[in-house]
């Protein structure tokens, strides 16, 4: 599978990724290397094997909806890029 | 004193032959002088460290020692610690002091460890040679031309110089038990679940697991018998009674039954490291083993299922890092989308925004099935092939790497080279089962490992069989002149 700079600029918009111009060739060229060797699965006939989400195919554990967390707000603001008031400050949203 | 293993360290301390605080002293010392060429550590915490190993004195002399009192350790800096920097390789957090402990950190640290700091590692830990940390290469004690492996590295060459007693590392598709390889020392990753992942950053959460890269297979242990057992707060802990995996150590090999893939000993693996394995393999017999060929013919796609799985959970993993709460944020973003993309693109390293893209690839509409469902499917045929060849043999042996340690910048051009580094280890992480790494020979100058693989929850078995070779070789007590 080979993917052009449309691709790319498409997938990097997904995972939203600035990848500058000049490199999304270079982008390109790596990441389809990297799905030629992916693509050995593709010969595998798999139609009768389930898929495996899990090692030991374990199930999530669950626990009694109860608060355990305390507050700790001020502390996880500290290392905030910007706050205000308790909030965290982005660029503004709504025009 | 600095080369001792933490059980001959634990002996010494005992008998008072040292203090806590002269040893961590020592070590902090050496640290200062060896690691400027080195690059092991990228955060060190001397204050805290010494503070740690006065506590730990008086914790002795009180009369509550445990193995672990006063013992300086070292952690890959994928693990969360209090207060201290914790930035994954990564300038994404290279402003990051996290605001708790992760639970590895915080049970070492109730054992009475000591930290000295934090250990360089590829960026989000993805990566075999340690090249794309942000903070610049570890250099192989060994060699200092060349890498020490990844994406453990820093904590790899640390053990290996002597700049701590023992460290933590993370491995999800070989990241312990490479840099061991390369580094000439130990390095156990556990069953999936085995430890607790709260606090470790994540890459690929079903993969990820941590473990100790130690001097011994005896000190690996007991590493394990501090950071293993359940953990309420990551829900894919295995909630299981705790085990003392220093207990079987001393068992006989006798009636032990091994493995040998006979894919792991193809065309792929040069003379000299089939050499230096059969000679290793000849030990373990003269002590009881037997040995046969056993097959994982499914061991060649465990690479290409491996790079969807783990870029996919990681795409997810590492969408939460986008500038706004903590971690790196660009100059004067002009809205929402813009802040994400340019804090994204300029915090991540080429290799990370790489596998975010191929996860998001791998995960968009229409592709799922072809590549994430699809390396699922060949992710059980991958177990199945473990499950068989667990009927006959009790363990699975072979080459931990293809080669010895390789030179910095060498295998940097090309991804794809990069990643079959990983061909012997990735498959014990893609079935969730333990794996330890040990010295089992020297190359040119250079130590090479051998991997020692069994079934889920079988670490005790193979830190006995890890041991006992150890009884009976000097590999692992070989060290580089730095």
């Amino acid at each position: 599978m080979a993917l052009d700079n449309t691709d790319v600029e498409k997938i990097a918009h997904l995972a939203r990724l600035q990848i500058s111009e000049s490199d999304t060739l270079e982008v390109a060229q790596r990441i389809s290397n990297i799905l030629n060797m992916i693509d050995q699965m593709q010969n595998v006939d798999t139609s009768q094997v389930a898929p495996m989400a899990h090692p030991f195919d374990a199930t999530q554990r669950l626990r009694p909806d109860v608060v355990t967390e305390t507050n700790q707000r001020d502390q996880y603001q500290k290392i905030a890029p910007a706050t205000q008031d308790g909030l965290y400050l982005v660029p503004k949203v709504i025009e | 004193m600095l080369s001792k293993t933490v059980a001959e360290l634990a002996t010494a301390l005992a008998k008072k032959e040292v203090s806590s605080v002269e040893l961590t002293q020592a070590y902090l010392d050496r640290i200062a002088q060896l690691n400027p060429a080195l690059n092991a550590y990228v955060t060190t915490t001397p204050e805290l460290a010494l503070s740690q190993a006065a506590a730990a004195d008086a914790q002795r002399a009180a009369g509550n020692a445990t193995p672990f009192t006063g013992i300086p350790v070292a952690h890959k800096d994928i693990f969360c610690t209090r207060d201290v920097l914790t930035a994954c390789g990564s300038r994404m957090l290279a402003n990051f002091t996290s605001p708790y402990d992760a639970c590895v950190v915080e049970r070492l640290q109730s054992a009475g460890a000591v930290m000295l700091g934090k250990t360089n590692m590829d960026e989000f830990a993805m990566g075999s040679s340690n090249e794309s940390s942000y903070f610049g290469a570890v250099h192989n004690p060994w060699d200092q031309d060349r890498v020490p492996g990844g994406s453990s590295g820093g904590s790899a060459a640390a053990v290996a110089a002597d700049l701590c007693a023992i460290a933590t590392g993370t491995d999800t598709g070989g990241s312990i038990r490479q840099p061991a390889s390369f580094c000439g020392i130990t390095g156990l990753k556990p069953t999936y679940g085995r430890v607790s992942r709260w606090g470790m950053i994540a890459f690929a959460s079903s993969l990820d697991q941590a473990g100790p890269l130690s001097k011994s297979a005896e000190d690996a242990a007991l590493m394990m018998n501090v950071i293993a057992g359940a953990d309420a707060r990551d829900s894919t802990c295995l909630d299981i009674p705790a085990e003392d995996f220093s207990a079987q150590l001393n068992q006989p090999l006798t009636g032990l039954r091994i493995g040998l893939p006979r894919e792991h000993f193809s065309d792929g693996l040069s003379s000299q490291v089939q050499e230096i394995l059969q000679l290793a393999i000849k030990t373990l017999e003269s002590l009881g083993a037997t040995v046969k060929t056993v097959e994982l013919p499914n061991n060649h796609l465990s690479v290409p299922a491996y790079y969807v799985i783990a870029p996919a959970e990681a795409s997810a993993n590492l969408s939460r890092f986008d500038g706004a709460r903590f971690g790196y944020r660009c100059e004067n973003p002009v809205n929402l989308e813009d802040m994400y993309k340019r804090s994204r693109g300029e915090g991540f390293g080429d290799e990370v925004k790489r596998r975010i893209m191929v996860g998001t690839y791998a995960l968009s509409a229409g592709y799922y099935d072809a590549y994430y469902k699809q390396a699922q499917k060949i992710r059980r045929l991958i177990k199945q092939d473990f499950d068989t060849a667990f009927k006959d043999v009790d363990l699975i042996l072979g080459p931990t790497s293809p080669h010895t340690a390789f030179k910095l910048g060498e295998k940097n051009s090309d991804p794809v080279t990069m990643y079959l580094e990983d061909i012997y280890t990735i498959a014990v992480n893609l079935a969730g089962l333990p794996g330890i790494s040990l010295p089992a020979g020297m190359l040119g100058g250079l130590p090479i490992g051998m991997q020692l693989v069994g079934p889920a929850l079988s670490e005790s078995r193979l830190l006995n069989v890890a041991h006992q070779f150890q009884l009976n070789t000097d590999w692992h007590t070989q060290r580089p002149e730095v």
